[in-house]
C-alpha cells in the first residue's frame, strides 16, 4: 500500500492587538495536525485571546483535525479565551456539520451564492 | 565473520594490485562482491579498511611512514560508521519484534470485538469492515432481542492505528453492560457519550450511529453522533434517501442529548451504514464522492447483501490510484419480506 500524499501545511500567525489572526494552508491531516496544534494551542491558552483561524486555503481536513478543534474548545472554556473559524471551505465545513461541532464552535463558513 | 574477512585477504589484495596496474573494471565489480559479502556478514567498515592497509603493505613494503599513519587516522574516523551501522541493525531487529507485536495484538482486537452477523429469516445482512493499518479503528456490533429486534452500532473513532483500537475496547464493553435490547438508541449514545466523555483524551472523540431494525413493525430506529449520514435504497422507486440526522459526537459535552428517528421501510429496501473512511476514499488526487458510492452500490443492489458490500469494496480497491487513508466499514440490511 502507498502512504497518502504528505502535502505541507502552513500557519502564519498575525497578531493586531488583541486579534490573533491564524492564517492556515495546505491539509488537515494526522501528519500535518500536530503542526496546527503546536500553533494554534497557546493562543487559545493564553486567558481572554480572541483567536480567529482563516481556513480559506484548507480544501481537505480528516477528523484528526477536527480533534484539534475540539482540543482547542475544551481548552478555551477552561481559559476564557475564544476563537471564530472563519471561509471555512464546502468540503471542510461538511465534517464540521456532520459531527454536529458546527452548533458548538463560532464557524463562518464561505457563503455560497454570492450574497452576504 | 574472522573467516570471511580472512577468506577475501588475499583476494583484496590482488584486486587492488591489479586495479592499479590496469585499472581494470572487472576488478571493480570483483570488489564490489567483497563489500557484499561483509555487509551481509554485519562485518564493520573498518575492517575493510584494515584489509586495505595490509594490502598496500604488502604490495609496496616501501611505503612512506606519513602514507601509513594517515590510514590510521581514516581508520579512526570510519570506527563511528560502524557503530552508526550497528544501531541500524538493532533497529531493524526492534522493529520487527514490534511489528509481530502488534500483529498479536491486531488478532486479539478481533477476538474482543468481534461480533456474529445475524442470520434471520427476513434479513439479509452484509458487512466489510477493512483497516487502513493493522489495528481497526472502526467498530460494528450486531445484537438479536428477544422480540427479534435487531440492534446495529457502527463507529469510528477520529484517528487511527493503536490509539483508536484501545478506544474501542471501552465502547464495547461499555455497550456490553446495557441491556441493549430493551434500551432504546437514544439512550445508549447518551449513556456513551458519558463514558467516552470521562475516559478519553481531550482532543480524541467518536462518531457512532446506533439502530435498531424492527422486523415485525417494518421499522427502523435510530440515533446518531455526528456520524456519517446513512442511506436507504427504497426498492419501489430505485433511489436513495440519505437518513438525515443530528447529534454531537460522543465525547465533546458530558451533557449532551440525542435525538431518536425513525424510519419505514418497505420490502427489498436497503439500510445502508458506512464510516468515513467510505466517503475519504481517494483516486490519486479525486476524491470520491458519496454519489459515486452509491451508483456503485446500484450498479450491485440485486445481488446477495455480502456479496453487495465485497463487490463494492473490490470496486474501489480496483481504481488505479486508489488508497486507503482511513478505516473502511459498509453495512447493508436488507428487508427480504
Amino acid at each position: 500500500m502507498t502512504e497518502g500524499v504528505i502535502m505541507n501545511l502552513s500557519v502564519k500567525i498575525n497578531e493586531d492587538s488583541n486579534l490573533k489572526v491564524l492564517e492556515v494552508s495546505g491539509e488537515i491531516d494526522a501528519y500535518t495536525a500536530p503542526e496546527l496544534k503546536e500553533s494554534l494551542m497557546p493562543l487559545i491558552r493564553e486567558s481572554g485571546n480572541q483567536v480567529e483561524v482563516d481556513l480559506e486555503d484548507v480544501q481537505y481536513m480528516d477528523s484528526t483535525g477536527l480533534g484539534v478543534f475540539v482540543s482547542a474548545l475544551k481548552t478555551s472554556k477552561e481559559s476564557g479565551s475564544h476563537f471564530t473559524l472563519k471561509n471555512v471551505q464546502g468540503r471542510v465545513y461538511r465534517i464540521f456539520e456532520i459531527t454536529g461541532l458546527s452548533e458548538i464552535i463560532d464557524i463562518k463558513a464561505v457563503i455560497r451564492g454570492g450574497n452576504e | 565473520m574472522k573467516e570471511t574477512i580472512e577468506k577475501n585477504t588475499i583476494k583484496y589484495q590482488e584486486l587492488l594490485r591489479k586495479y592499479i596496474n590496469t585499472q581494470d573494471e572487472k576488478a571493480l565489480y570483483d570488489l564490489e562482491l567483497i563489500s557484499k559479502a561483509f555487509i551481509k556478514k554485519n562485518i564493520l567498515p573498518e575492517e575493510l579498511i584494515n584489509l586495505h592497509i595490509q594490502a598496500m603493505e604488502n604490495i609496496y613494503p616501501q611505503l612512506m611512514n606519513e602514507y601509513k599513519i594517515s590510514m590510521e587516522f581514516l581508520l579512526e574516523a570510519t570506527v563511528f560508521y560502524g557503530l552508526a551501522l550497528q544501531e541500524v541493525d538493532y533497529l531493524r531487529q526492534e522493529k520487527n519484534v514490534l511489528t509481530a507485536e502488534i500483529s498479536v495484538a491486531a488478532n486479539m482486537q478481533k477476538t474482543l470485538l468481534g461480533t456474529q452477523k445475524p442470520e434471520r429469516n427476513g434479513v439479509d445482512i452484509g458487512v466489510i469492515s477493512v483497516p487502513a493499518h493493522q489495528m481497526n479503528g472502526d467498530y460494528h456490533h450486531f445484537t438479536v432481542g428477544t422480540n427479534g429486534t435487531i440492534g446495529i452500532a457502527i463507529a469510528d473513532v477520529i484517528g487511527k492505528g493503536i490509539p483508536a483500537a484501545l478506544c474501542m475496547s471501552m465502547i464495547k464493553y461499555a455497550i456490553d453492560s446495557y441491556p441493549e435490547a430493551t434500551m432504546s438508541p437514544n439512550k445508549v449514545l447518551e449513556n456513551l457519550n458519558r463514558v467516552v466523555e470521562r475516559n478519553i483524551d481531550s482532543s480524541m472523540f467518536i462518531t457512532m450511529c446506533y439502530a435498531h431494525y424492527l422486523p415485525q413493525e417494518s421499522k427502523l430506529k435510530l440515533s446518531s453522533a455526528g456520524h456519517e449520514p446513512g442511506y436507504i435504497y427504497r426498492a419501489k422507486t430505485g433511489e436513495f434517501e440519505e437518513i438525515r440526522t443530528k447529534g454531537i459526537v460522543l465525547g465533546v459535552m458530558p451533557d449532551a442529548e440525542y435525538r431518536e428517528y425513525e424510519i419505514n421501510i418497505d420490502k427489498d429496501d436497503l439500510i445502508i451504514f458506512l464510516t468515513d473512511g467510505v466517503s475519504e476514499c481517494r483516486d490519486g488526487d479525486r476524491f470520491i464522492e458519496t454519489e459515486e458510492l452509491l451508483e456503485v452500490i446500484r450498479e450491485y443492489v440485486d445481488l446477495p447483501a455480502q456479496e453487495l458490500v465485497d463487490n463494492v469494496y473490490q470496486y474501489f480497491e480496483k481504481l488505479q490510484d486508489f488508497q486507503l487513508r482511513d478505516d473502511f466499514t459498509l453495512i447493508v440490511l436488507r428487508k427480504e419480506v
